[in-house]
Parts: C-alpha cells; structure tokens; sequence
C-alpha cells in the first residue's frame, strides 16, 4: 500500500535527496568548482548574478513564448487544413516530414545571414521546432471523428464549416492541449539553442559568455532557470489542459 | 395518412463499394417501397447490406445503379430531414446531455436560425422528451457520466428532437442487456405513436422487429436482395405481455426460417 502523504512528498524528498548527494559528491571526492560546482555555489551564483540573471532569463522567456505563441496560432490552423482535407494531408505530407526531420539548430545559421544575431533567429528557432508537434496533433484529432457521427451531421444537413466547429474542433482540443505541453518545452530547447549560437541577450547567451570566462556556477546556475522556466510553463498548460477538456479524461485526471 | 403515395421509394438498387465497380457488391437490385409514418424493420445476416440501405435511403450514398426517391424526389445528396441512431450512441463527450439533444436544432432549419433567441423554448421541449424516455434529472450530466441503456436513450432523443420525417436506426439496441433493450422497445413505441415519423429499424433480434414494426423486411445474404416481405398487423399499442402470445410467436418463428433459409442456400 502506497500511502498519499508519501505520494504527495516523494517528489519533494527525492529532489532534495538529489541535490544532497549532489553536494556530498562534490566534497567527498573534492571535485574542482570549473568541473562541477556543488549546489551550494550554484545557489550562491544566482544569488550574486540575482539581477543580469533575471535580465537574461525573461528575454528567452518573451523569445521562447512569441515563438511559441506563432507556433500555436501556424499549427493550429495548418493542423485544422490538414486534418480536414484528404487533398492537402497527401500534398503537404512529404513535405512536413522532411521539414520535421532537418535538426533545427542547422537552421539557425540560415536564419542569421537573414536576420543577423539577436532575437529574431531565436524567436524563429522556437516557432520553427515547437510547430510540428501541433499540427499534427490537431490534425489527428480532426480526422479520428467517429464516421457514425459525421452521418448523423450531414444528415441533418450540416455545412462542412458546422461538422467543422461543432465537431471537429472540440474533438480536436485534447490533442491541442496535450500537444502544448510538448511545444512549450521543444520551444525552450529553440530559443535556447539559437541564444547560444547567435546572440548577446537570453540565459543561452549568459551561459555561453560564462562558460568562455570558466565561470562554471553561472552555467550551472543558467541551467537550473532554464528547468524551472520549463517545469512552470509545463505545468501552466498541464493546467489549462484540464480545466479546459476535463471530458476527455472522463472527469479523471490523467496521468502525465 | 394525407397521401397515399409512398414515401420512400427504393428500385432496383444495388450498390458496389470501391473503385470502377470492382470492389464488394454490397446490395444488389433491392426493392422496397414504404408509405408514410409506417414503421419498417429490416432483419438479415450480418453483412448484408443493411446499414448499407439505410446510407442509401439517406444520401449519404448514392447508388451504383437504380434509383431512391424519397418525400416524391430523387435522392442525390444528404437528405436534410433524417433522424439517425446506431449501435454506439456517439453522443459528444464536451456536451451535457441536454446539449447533445439540442444539436440538431443548432443544424436543421427554420430552428438553427431561430435557436438564439428562443432557446427557452427549445431547452423546454428537450427537457420534455428526455423525461418521456426517463431521463428527467440528467440534464446536466455528461454522457460518459450515464449508463449504456441512458446514453442510448439520449442518443434516441437526439434523433428526435427535431421531428424528422424519416428516422434511421442502425441496430440501436444491440448493445444493451435485454431488460434495458425492452424498455427501450416501449419507449420507442410510444414516441412513435405520439408523431408517427417513418421509421426504418435495422436489427438482427426477432421479437424487436415484431414487436415494434408494420412491416419486416429480410433481406438475403451478401449481395443483399430483399427475399420477403411480412406484414405485422397485431393491434397497438403492443405490450411486451404481447411478445409471448402465440401469433406474436408465430410470427417471429416464421420469420426465423426464412433467415436460418437464406442463411443456407447461400
Ligand atoms: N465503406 C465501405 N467500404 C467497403 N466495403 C464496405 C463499406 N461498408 C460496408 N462494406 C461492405 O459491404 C457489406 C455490407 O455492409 P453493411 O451494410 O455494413 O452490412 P450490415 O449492416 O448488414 O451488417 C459488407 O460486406 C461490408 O464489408
Ligand atoms: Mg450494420
């Protein structure tokens, strides 16, 4: 029997316990600071660097959340044309997957001839990494609608437009949601990646000039914000998600 | 009855699935004809065509060769006036019960354009019908909040809701245990009794269509054709007591040789 109190603190002790032996690690094998820094000056360095730190870190959370945000507003719609038409899933198909399966950080040197070093590559590396995942998910919700339920549509008369918005739609919203949470993080690893390559502001940019200064807490004390920016936004949409289709988990919470 | 030509009218029809007429012969030159507000049941082996007639007599499929009139009009596309059930009561998950059962009228006109504004009215009338099939109470739940035996209730009443002139039900019952299936029989009966819709009943259970129906078709073994034709004048409203009486009996035995018939010479 597994008991709800330690269900409910395992999480807690189990990352503490980690940090622990993370510090126990360091000091009981002397392990120098430039290799791995022990926790304790991972927290002393965000303490010190408290103010560009919070600098850095929301201009790759505006970057990461514009790109997101075109990521949801393309993938949404391209989810929904795709997932609604058979001739537009056959023609862009091929496409989509070799686009898919380019690394995105081969793109960033495109982006930078383009658009130089700043925020725009990295805004676009974010969009560009975190759409997939939503179109595809939009448009399997679109084209796993029940044929039984489509009859009783059409004989009513419906439009292509009402089957569309009364049905497609918020049989699609699960899979919308369950892919936001997928999206936000991959949106994260694209505006981080492209800081890093091409950009002298955002928590990728702090850890790069950091790391070339060996200043080994200050990258350690970039990755922690990178993790906790990344747990928060995941858990706002795990949020949302449930409040919003409650009724596809049939009033239970999933397990995620 | 106000006219006295058949409302639906299905000739010579047959119908092949796939490409270049090479694929399955689903139905092959059936022929029914059926007056208006007559309640019909169709029995036959699976696979036999019968979810198949119904998609024809509805639009939703148009025949490879004869014709289907309905209401004096050649069908072409999706009717606009069907009411339709099946085995799975596919009601929305994101909709209570009582929204499922507003659906149509969010569809079919002159409602949809009017459903705004008189949406008082509408919910009434909702309310109404989902008490007669014992759902008073439920409004507010989700179907995956209800029972098989309810959902499908809900199902019925969204077929209903907005009187069709043609109501189409693909084996609604077969899903359920058989104390909620006769309860649903009655129910049925008396929604027709009350509006007198015509009704084409898909089912593969015998006392079902004797007890609900005027007349049973059954229908052959893939290719299907229509091999008889049963009228069943047994006074209404029928009571499940009914179903044991021996012209009840003899009905349903007689109709099960011809399908255990067709069954064999295929
Ligand atoms: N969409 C379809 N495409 C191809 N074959 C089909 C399709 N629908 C039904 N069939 C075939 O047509 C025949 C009749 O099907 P159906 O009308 O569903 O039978 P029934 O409802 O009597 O069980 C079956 O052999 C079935 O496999
Ligand atoms: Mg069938």
């Amino acid at each position: 029997m597994t008991k709800p109190w330690l269900i409910r603190t395992l999480p807690w002790t189990v990352t503490l316990g980690s940090l622990v032996l993370w510090q126990l690690v360091c000091v009981v094998f002397s392990i120098p600071t430039f290799i791995l820094p022990t926790p304790i000056e991972v927290i002393g360095s965000l303490a010190q660097y408290y103010e560009p730190i919070t600098t850095h870190s929301l201009q790759t959370l505006v970057t990461t959340l514009v790109g997101f945000g075109l990521a949801v507003a393309f993938g949404l719609v391209l989810g929904l044309v795709v997932g609604s038409s058979r001739v537009v899933y056959d023609a862009l198909y091929p496409l989509m997957v070799a686009f898919n399966s380019i690394p995105k950080v081969a793109i960033v040197p495109v982006l930078v001839i383009w658009f130089g070093i700043g925020t725009v590559p990295a805004i676009l590396t974010a969009f560009l990494i975190s759409f997939f995942p939503i179109v595809v998910n939009v448009a399997t919700g679109l084209a796993t609608i029940e044929p039984e339920l489509r009859d009783v549509m059409r004989s009513l008369g419906a439009r292509k437009s009402q089957i569309l918005w009364k049905i497609g739609i918020p049989r699609a919203m699960p899979y919308f949601f369950a892919s936001l949470k997928v999206a936000i993080t991959l949106a994260f690893v694209g505006s981080i990646v492209s800081e890093t390559v091409a950009a002298n502001a955002g928590i990728g940019y702090l850890m790069i000039s950091a790391s070339s200064r060996f200043d080994v807490p200050l990258v350690f004390a970039g990755l922690v914000v990178i993790a906790v920016l990344g747990v928060v936004m995941y858990e706002l949409f795990v949020l949302i998600e449930r409040r919003v289709t409650f009724w596809a988990t049939r009033g239970h919470e999933l397990v995620t | 009855m106000s006219s006295t030509a058949p409302f639906v009218v299905i000739d010579q029809v047959s119908l092949v699935y796939g490409k270049d007429g090479a694929g399955t012969l689903a139905l092959q030159d059936a022929s029914l004809t059926i007056n208006r507000g007559e309640f019909v049941a169709v029995v036959g082996p699976s696979g036999c065509g019968k979810s198949t007639l119904l998609k024809l007599v509805s639009g939703l499929h148009l025949p490879t060769r004869g014709t289907v009139h309905v209401a004096g009009q050649a069908v072409t596309k999706p009717l606009k006036i069907c009411g339709m059930a099946f085995q799975n009561a596919t009601l929305l998950p994101w909709r209570t019960t009582l929204d499922n059962v507003l659906l149509p009228l969010e569809i079919v006109e002159p409602h949809a354009s009017e459903f705004r504004r008189n949406r008082d009215k509408y919910v009434a009338h909702a309310k109404k019908l989902l008490a007669t099939v014992g759902l008073a109470g439920f409004e507010d739940k989700y179907p995956w909040q209800l029972s098989g035996g309810m959902q499908q209730r809900s199902s019925l009443c969204r077929a209903l809701i907005h009187d069709p002139d043609l109501l189409l039900l693909d084996e609604p019952f077969g899903a359920l245990d058989a104390f909620t299936r006769e309860d649903l029989w009655s129910i049925l009966q008396t929604l027709w009794l009350e509006k007198r819709p015509t009704v084409i009943l898909v089912t593969h259970d015998l006392r079902e269509a004797v007890y609900l129906a005027d007349t049973v078709y059954v229908i052959s073994a893939r290719p299907g054709r229509v091999v008889s034709r049963t009228t069943i004048d047994l006074p209404r409203p029928r009571t499940l007591e009914d179903t044991f009486k021996p012209e009840f009996m003899e009905m349903a035995h007689a109709l099960r040789d011809q399908i255990s018939h067709v069954r064999n010479t295929q």
